[in-house]
């Protein structure tokens, strides 16, 4: 499929790519050698803690820090009027401060911090500092912030009353396609929010030294930060350096620049001494960021035999007292239902509203896991209704690869009927027994490798990687951050691959402002994309390098010399090394990557376009206990079609975890609010599976080798996990013959489900009404030509 | 030492739940007294067993000895909290284990946000604002068992030693919930060898490992074929003390054992039974799910027996 890049198929078989390499952090972090911020303690470091709000929506009247200040240890205390200016990850939401000196939005917003000798010294200070409130009125449903505002609104933006955002887009004509429909449906879901829950606490030390400021964090993002940085702090980037530290975990959750971040930076210049401020647990429930809730409504209309004619889709997002990535995670609710069914006709309104809980914002799958539980569902139901096998209705509706979708997405490789096929013969799902208690569901998913456009608008590449080959040595600098999810393996797997090399040759420098080149961070599944690419040309005009040294050395063409097996052409790579240095000098080569301009001709159109789309399809099989509703999973089959597999331990190990992830939210994840407050920020009480919860996955890797990734390769991270949690739902629905449309699917849900079943209601447990919302009149696209250009797709940039 | 301190010590054996809870500011102690003196060894007796109080959960659930004549203690054991809890945490602590309930088991902070409660520093109960007492709830896995076999606790305070029936040491307070002196130590527990007695503990939690019960039954049973000589059944986790299900041992006396009558004893035993809304799932379900699990545990009790004709009912949760 697609145009290979020529040096792909001149090469006969690949060396590193497609091989099962260990990380190259593996052994650091199993054997506790890996630095993370908590672990850092320079001398005289200070310790930081932060005062945050009791009340879910407030007035500061005052606050008072005498006393704190005259605690012995004491270092520093500021509050708001130290840090007045907003921040925020998108430029339309600079809505959020360090610490709020005006008014507080939510349970744990920080209002003060204290930098002291320890620990305990700190936390007491920020005991002793009295504020005097002016409690408001708190909100703490989408129907509480639609309606009428008792108080006072919880931002001073957006509206009317608490809503933040409201899109309203329509692609070719809907209405004419609901009346082509022989059959039209509607329903409605809600999808709980729910957080990252990382092993690793957020974290950061930060110095000032020389007028310097040095920050190292738990971030995904040292780019993000480092922008937040200078605008709060008012100091020019070039004086502010961030560092990524060793990463235990982000999901999303670490994506936005934090008021931890800035506080201790703050305090560092204040004091002059490191000052590290590590999240409690407690914290980090607070900085959030995390699953939306969305309330969602669905009417689609199908013909006889079960082809879309029109869908119309509703969401309403519960986003927490701020911005953050809402505006975006608005769209996202709406954009990637085309890539996986073919819709000719699609209309989305969307709205997010504040409400006082901690801000939610990007989780993997960003914005998609909620719409994809509903259509998913949704489209057994209509199958349902006229007869026709789930699946073959689902079959029916897939897209093909190298067209358009009515929103104007570009879809290059498609693996949907391979993963489909897959995980149907592995589980036999089509001759499964049908018993009561026992039931498989069927989903499929699809996400993207990378946002096509950046969340600041400019027109600079996303990803940039220089590599530096002296005395035979080689190392690849790029700003990406390794999370946990592998890019540091795939940097070196692609320089290796192109070299001639193994991956432990290649040192790497990444995710640090000062010393490597931007990459826009990790999130959006785009750093195999984007760095990948990135790598692939820096790496190229290296090999280049090298073998013109060894050609006019050895009298032989260029073309004549192969790159492997740590060889150039006759040479080993030391001596190949030599010869170039000595031709060319220095030797540096660099490679950036740059998506293409795939975005639609519409106002909201950056959000969903990704130069390709990973596919997945999954299969679950459970044990629903008809008396206690208690679900047992047995056991979960996965097909991700990734494009190509850089390092497929790597691919399986993030389809995995995908799937742990999924079947937390499904059947247990649960962000809940009591009286104003956060239910249990505690990992005990706040149920994420255990390793005794995890079911056997057996996981199938499908290779469609994408036309513009790095050796054909897409993303891995995120798509597994949305179809595992619809899949639940349905095998639920298999097993006892009722539907929760909410996730996530507690006993409890169902217990309730088969009452209703039994007294003769529907047999279901979900929301029954979407509310009213004042969307605006949609904007009217035309849809695109729907199939691509043969051509139009090529090996980007390389 | 404990006795002069009083309320300003505290006991402190594997610190399991201690530690948490004194990070948590629930409580506010000056001393903590180290309990490293107890005795590790269970002592198997043609009478009874004795089980010094330092016997860690993992060395109970792992003993031969116990897994053959008291199977349901040793199934509570490997039941409670995670493997590295259960290396840490004694029997001993596990009898004295602190009661529980959502409004409590949080940091300091979020307590102080949401209002502190009757339990610690404040002057209601935010469950239950009406009533005057606490409703926190009894979470000891072992506890039930230990009663359900009929279990004695060795005590040692600053007036000497004195032997108490295990249901003795409790009281029905979310406060108040041990009937001890606060300076007596537990020191051994005895189970009595009680001929043809089998057992079994059901718990029901969200997860498969780590969470505290939300609803639990033990059960030790004595058959003569299919007919019920001696039956003891004690619930765990909801109420403020292991609920003994008296009512349901006599009615099931003398009754031959099938499913009607097990449906029938696990009606009554889960009658008394009052979940509130201060653990997890709803308390609707959980009060819903007290009978299955005493199901449960009497059919693997019967099972143990090894005559038994009654088939396990349901499936076992975890
Ligand atoms: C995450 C987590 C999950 C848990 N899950 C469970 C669970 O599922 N089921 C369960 O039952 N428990 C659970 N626990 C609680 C605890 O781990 C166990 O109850 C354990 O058995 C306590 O024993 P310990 O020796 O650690 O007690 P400690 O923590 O040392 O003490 C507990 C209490 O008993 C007192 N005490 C201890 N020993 C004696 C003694 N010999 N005489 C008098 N007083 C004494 C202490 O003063 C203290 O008040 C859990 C704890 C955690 C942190
Ligand atoms: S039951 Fe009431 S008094 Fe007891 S701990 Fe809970 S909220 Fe506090």
């Amino acid at each position: 499929m697609g145009t290979f890049s020529k040096a792909m198929t001149a090469q006969n078989g690949f060396s590193v790519i497609g091989k099962p390499f260990p990380k190259p952090d593996a052994v650091s972090k199993v054997t506790g050698r890996a630095v993370y911020a908590d672990d850092m303690l320079p001398a005289r470091t200070l310790h930081c803690r932060i005062l945050r709000s009791p009340h879910p929506h407030a007035r500061i009247l005052s606050v008072d820090t005498s006393a704190a200040r005259r605690m012995p240890g004491v270092q520093a205390v500021i509050t708001g009027v130290d840090l007045p200016i907003k921040f925020g990850i998108l430029p339309v939401t600079q809505d959020e401060r360090a610490l709020e000196h005006e008014k507080v939005r939510y349970v744990g917003d920080p209002i003060a911090a204290v930098a002291a000798i320890d620990e305990e010294i700190a936390a007491a200070a920020c005991d002793a500092i009295s504020v005097e409130y002016e409690v408001l009125e708190p909100v703490m449903s989408i129907d509480e912030a639609l309606a009428e505002t008792k108080d006072e609104r919880i931002q001073d933006y957006g509206g009317p009353n608490n809503i933040h955002k409201l899109v309203a887009l329509e692609f070719g004509d809907v209405d004419a396609g609901f009346e082509r429909a022989d059959h039209v449906r509607e329903d409605v879901f809600f999808f709980q929010g729910n957080t990252h829950l990382p092993m690793e606490q957020h974290s950061a030390i930060a110095t000032f030294v020389d007028g310097r400021v040095t920050l190292w964090s738990s971030t995904q993002v040292v780019h993000y930060v480092h922008r937040a940085l200078a605008k709060v702090l008012e100091l020019p980037m070039n004086r502010i350096r961030v560092i990524g530290a060793a990463h235990g975990g982000g999901f999303g959750g670490k994506t936005d620049p934090f008021a931890h971040e800035i506080i201790v930076c703050k305090l560092a210049m204040l004091t002059g001494r490191p000052v590290k401020c590590t999240l409690t647990r407690e914290e980090v429930f607070y900085a959030h960021r995390g699953r939306h809730p969305v309330l969602m409504w669905v009417r689609t209309g199908v013909t006889k035999d079960g082809h879309i004619t029109a869908m119309h889709f509703k969401t309403a997002l519960d986003g927490g007292a701020y911005g953050s990535y809402g505006v975006a995670s608005t769209f996202y609710t709406g954009a990637l239902q085309t890539v996986t069914y073919d819709i000719p006709a699609y209309r989305f309104e969307g709205c997010r509203v504040f409400t006082n809980k901690p801000p939610c914002g990007p989780k993997r799958g960003h914005g998609t896991p909620q719409p994809r539980f509903a259509l998913e569902l949704h489209l057994e139901k209509i199958a349902d209704d006229i007869g026709i096998d789930s699946v073959d209705l689902k079959q029916r509706n897939f897209v093909k690869p190298m067209t358009r979708t009515v929103n104007w997405l570009r879809i290059t490789s498609c693996g949907l009927d391979e993963c489909t096929e897959r995980v149907l013969t592995a589980s036999g799902y089509r001759t499964r027994q049908k018993r009561r208690g026992r039931g498989m569901g069927f989903a499929i998913s699809s996400y993207m490798s990378g946002a096509g456009t950046a969340i600041y608008w400019n027109d600079m590449p996303h990803s940039e990687v220089q590599i530096k080959v002296d005395r035979g040595g080689v190392t690849a600098y790029c700003g990406a951050m390794d999370i946990g999810q592998g890019s540091d393996s795939v940097l070196a797997a692609i320089v290796a691959e192109e070299l001639g090399l193994q991956p432990r040759d290649i040192r790497l420098v990444t995710a640090d402002t000062d010393t490597t080149p931007i990459d826009l961070g990790s999130y959006s599944s785009r750093v195999t994309f984007m760095a990948g690419n990135a790598a692939l040309q820096a790496a190229r005009k290296m090999r280049d390098m090298l073998v013109e040294a060894v050609a006019a050395k050895t009298g032989s063409p260029g073309d004549t010399v192969t790159v492997a097996a740590g060889r150039i052409g006759d040479l080993s790579f030391e001596e190949a090394s030599i010869l170039a240095e000595a031709r060319f000098g220095t030797l540096t080569s660099a490679g950036s990557y740059t998506p293409p301009k795939i975005a639609g001709p519409y106002k909201g159109s950056g959000v969903g376009p990704s130069p390709a789309y990973s596919y997945s399809a999954c299969v679950v099989d459970l044990d629903a206990d008809p008396r206690t509703g208690i679900v047992k999973v047995n056991k979960v089959w996965i097909a991700h079609d990734v494009g190509r597999a850089i390092n497929p331990l790597l691919v399986e190990g993030q389809v995995e975890g995908s799937v742990y992830m999924g079947l937390g939210e499904a059947l247990m994840e649960e962000q809940a609010f009591r009286k104003g407050l956060h239910k249990w920020p505690s990992m005990l009480e706040y149920k994420s599976p255990t390793f005794m919860d995890m079911p056997e996955v057996e996981t199938f890797i499908v290779e469609t080798v994408d036309p513009e990734g790095p050796y054909g390769a897409k993303e891995a991270g995120q798509g597994p996990l949305l179809p595992v949690i619809p899949a639940v739902s349905s095998a639920v629905f298999d097993a006892l013959g009722v539907w929760i449309d909410e996730v996530p699917v507690t006993p409890e849900k169902i217990v309730e489900a088969l009452r209703r079943k039994e007294k003769g209601e529907a047999p279901r447990f979900g929301p029954v009404r979407f509310p009213s919302i004042p969307y605006p009149t949609c904007i009217k696209v035309e849809p695109p030509p729907r199939t691509l250009e043969v051509g139009s797709a090529s090996a980007a940039s390389i | 030492m404990a006795t002069e301190l009083g309320p300003r010590a505290m006991f402190v054996a594997g610190g399991t739940d201690l530690f948490p809870k004194l990070k948590r500011r629930q409580f506010e102690v000056e001393a903590l007294i180290g309990l490293d003196f107890l005795s590790r060894q269970v002592r198997p007796g043609s009478h009874e067993t004795e089980l010094g109080a330092g016997v860690t959960l993992s060395a109970a659930s792992g003993d031969a000895h116990l897994g053959s004549n008291f199977h349901g203690y040793a199934e509570a054991a490997g039941l409670v909290s995670s493997p590295p809890l259960r290396n840490a945490g004694t029997i001993g602590g596990n009898l004295c284990v602190d009661t529980r309930c959502n409004y409590y088991d949080m940091t300091y902070e979020w307590r102080k946000a949401i209002g502190f409660c009757l339990k610690k520093d404040g002057a209601i109960c935010l469950v239950a604002p009406s009533s005057p007492r606490c409703w926190a709830v009894s979470s000891s896995d072992t506890g039930p068992m230990a009663m359900a076999l009929e279990g004695l606790v060795t005590l040692v305070g600053a007036d000497g030693e004195r032997e108490l029936p295990v249901a003795a040491l409790y009281r029905d307070d979310g406060i108040d919930y041990m009937a001890k002196q606060p300076s007596e130590v537990v020191t051994a527990l005895r189970l009595p060898a009680i001929e043809g007695n089998h057992s079994a503990y059901v718990k029901l939690r969200r997860r498969g490992s780590i969470d505290f019960p939300i609803a639990g039954a033990a059960v030790a049973l004595q058959l003569e074929g299919d007919v019920v000589r001696r039956c003891r059944i004690v619930l765990s986790a909801v109420a403020s003390h292991p609920l003994e299900a008296r009512a349901a041992d006599d009615f099931l006396t003398g009754k031959s054992l099938d499913e009607e009558t097990v449906r029938a004893a696990a009606e009554i035993a889960a009658k008394p039974a009052k979940p509130l809304d201060n653990a997890d799932l709803t308390h609707f379900w959980r009060k819903r799910m007290v009978r299955v699990v005493v199901e449960q545990a009497i059919a693997l009790a019967a099972t143990r027996t090894g005559g038994s004709r009654v088939k396990l009912l349901g499936q076992q949760t975890e």
